[in-house]
């Protein structure tokens, strides 16, 4: 059965931007063709590198503009330069981009530390809201990580106890 | 300034950073007055997208001021009041041309598949994001749209990416008057996905999630079926059924990288990482719409390979749309869709939080409490 306006007459605006003719391919409606023309567009002034910029190997150049926000530094940076080896379509690129965020983490606490800083993971992980709005499974959490740490802990005791004797 | 700065998985905090500096002749400095977090910060906050380093500033939907402009900026002015489209795009480039912002060609320099985001990790260009008092933004005479007189500047700052983004995937659907489309995923973008679908004259607009409370969201914002999938044995067989065992005309997946309802893509995505987040809502999509329907993705996934049903999508002749959303290509015509009251995103707005409680905001938003939807940061300057 066709639809009709009325049917959905408490619906502002149906039917607004019905085109019989739409088909799912825009952008590919307005080719242009330009791509055929490679890198031979005008390209914008070029920015000035002031910091380490990874380059993807999938490309010649550094694009015109690019983000300055936390150059690669210490292990991670090793790490993250050894990735864009790689191409993109590689795990040999992901992974370890992947190995050097968790790496980063740490140097993110030891940078704190280094100039006096002693980050407040609580506070960093939103712990206020959940006592607000989750306090139950706050304290459920707080009470199995408790619970898990006393085991490993005796645990790790009892073995060194062992091996003593 | 103050800015949100990323100290690693479920790891925010505010801290201060050095004001921003214009880097190239056709960047501005916009000084923010609203930031959304947005469903596809959790995937970065989740720790889930390489390169996503210690130090950074998320937020790729801001709209504020402008405080400063590069010596070759001609269509804005210091004062002017912007929405910033979150791609960083060129404009002059051959993607560009064809109205693909979000495939920008010289805005990204550590990745080829994905043009420039602000505050979305070095694999989308290393900018830093508007969670923050002020950022740089490149290519300001391509992006940043001035915000009209009329417009409510809460409205304004969902112009940046939900809005584009559900209405680009109801588009990429290819909807015809009385299809039906099945959406997945109830958070900001599935929500604004089902709004659009009834604007290209969908019959029947279905949504699927698990939190009730995003169900009875859409259900009253959109006005459209909404379905919980945790109380059905199977989503797809359930489809199925209720079109007539044919399947829908279009499936949007508006979850990607942080889909629920699989254990095994759990594991091996988010826990292992080794596959690009949880499949899930896409391998739904593919096998709950009809034989040569069309799957539309806007569901962000990251880099790497995922175990997506690719031999039915052949099999079953399905045409698949995707892209971030060209939001440039848009603004028009939501701008249009705003002022006509057709489309009223600020009600979205659940939550509005200082800039200097973000890591609550982002507890609160990724573990779903409080019944959030969207919430908006709002930097310490903009509160004077």
């Amino acid at each position: 059965m066709e639809s009709t306006p009325n049917e959905y007459a408490h619906i502002n605006g149906w039917g607004v931007d019905a085109d019989p003719t739409n088909e799912p391919t825009h952008p590919i409606k307005n080719y242009t063709g330009d791509d055929h023309q490679r890198l031979n567009w005008e390209r914008p002034p070029l920015q000035a590198v002031t910091v380490e910029v990874l380059k993807s190997n999938e490309r010649p150049n550094l694009t015109a503009v690019f983000g300055t926000s936390s150059p690669p530094s210490g292990l991670s940076g090793i790490i993250r330069r050894y990735a864009f080896k790689s191409s993109e379509s590689e795990y040999g690129h992901w992974l370890p981009l992947l190995l050097a965020d968790r790496i980063n983490v740490v140097e993110g606490i030891v940078d704190d530390l280094r100039q006096g800083h002693i980050p407040n993971i609580f506070a960093e992980k939103g712990w206020k809201a959940d006592w607000k709005y989750n306090r139950e499974g706050l304290v459920k959490n707080l009470l199995v990580g408790v619970v898990v740490t006393t085991a490993v802990i005796a645990l790790l005791s009892r073995k060194k106890k062992k091996s003593i004797r | 300034m103050l800015a949100m700065n990323y100290r690693g998985p479920f790891r925010v905090r505010a801290a201060h950073k050095p004001y921003p500096e214009i880097l190239h002749p056709g960047d501005a400095i916009v000084r923010v007055t609203r930031s959304c977090i947005c469903g596809s910060d959790l995937h970065l906050y989740h720790g889930l997208v390489p390169d996503t380093r210690v130090g950074m500033t998320f937020g790729h939907e801001f709209i504020g001021v402008v405080e400063e402009i590069g010596s070759s900026v001609q269509k804005l002015a210091v004062g002017d009041n912007v929405i910033v489209p979150f791609n960083v795009a060129c404009g002059t480039c051959a993607f560009c041309k064809q109205g693909l912002f979000g495939n920008c060609h010289e805005s990204n320099s550590q990745a080829t598949a994905v043009g420039g985001i602000f505050g979305y990790s070095h694999t989308a260009g290393g900018y830093d994001g508007g969670q923050a008092e002020f950022v740089r933004v490149p290519y300001a005479d391509v992006g940043p749209t001035i915000i009209p007189d009329w417009m409510d500047h809460d409205d304004a700052v969902l112009l940046t990416d939900v809005v584009p983004t559900g209405y680009q995937a109801a588009e990429m659907g290819g909807i015809k008057m009385g299809d039906t489309v099945v959406i997945f995923g109830a958070g900001p973008v599935g929500i604004m996905a089902a709004k659009c679908a009834w604007l290209f004259g969908a019959g029947r607009v279905i949504v699927i999630d698990h939190l009730e409370y995003r169900l009875d969201f859409v259900r009253n914002y959109a006005q459209c079926e909404a379905y919980n999938f945790k109380s059905m044995d199977d989503p797809v067989l359930f489809l199925k059924k209720t079109t007539d065992w044919f399947g829908a005309d279009v499936c949007i997946d508006a979850v990607g990288g942080d889909a629920s309802g699989s254990a095994l893509q759990t594991i091996t995505g988010k826990k292992l990482l080794l596959q690009a987040g949880s499949a899930t809502a896409l391998h739904w999509a593919i096998n709950s719409v009809k034989k040569g329907g069309i799957v539309s993705i806007v569901g962000v996934y990251g880099p790497t390979d995922n175990l997506v049903p690719i031999g039915n999508v052949v099999n079953k002749g399905i045409t698949i749309r995707a892209n971030q959303a060209s939001v440039k290509r848009l603004l028009p015509r939501l701008i249009d869709h705003i002022q006509a009251g057709r489309l009223n995103p600020k009600e979205i707005i659940t939550h509005r939080v200082p800039l200097e409680e973000v890591a609550d905001a982002y507890h609160i938003f990724s573990a779903k409490l409080d019944n959030c939807i969207k919430p908006i940061l709002i930097p310490p300057s903009a509160r004077k």
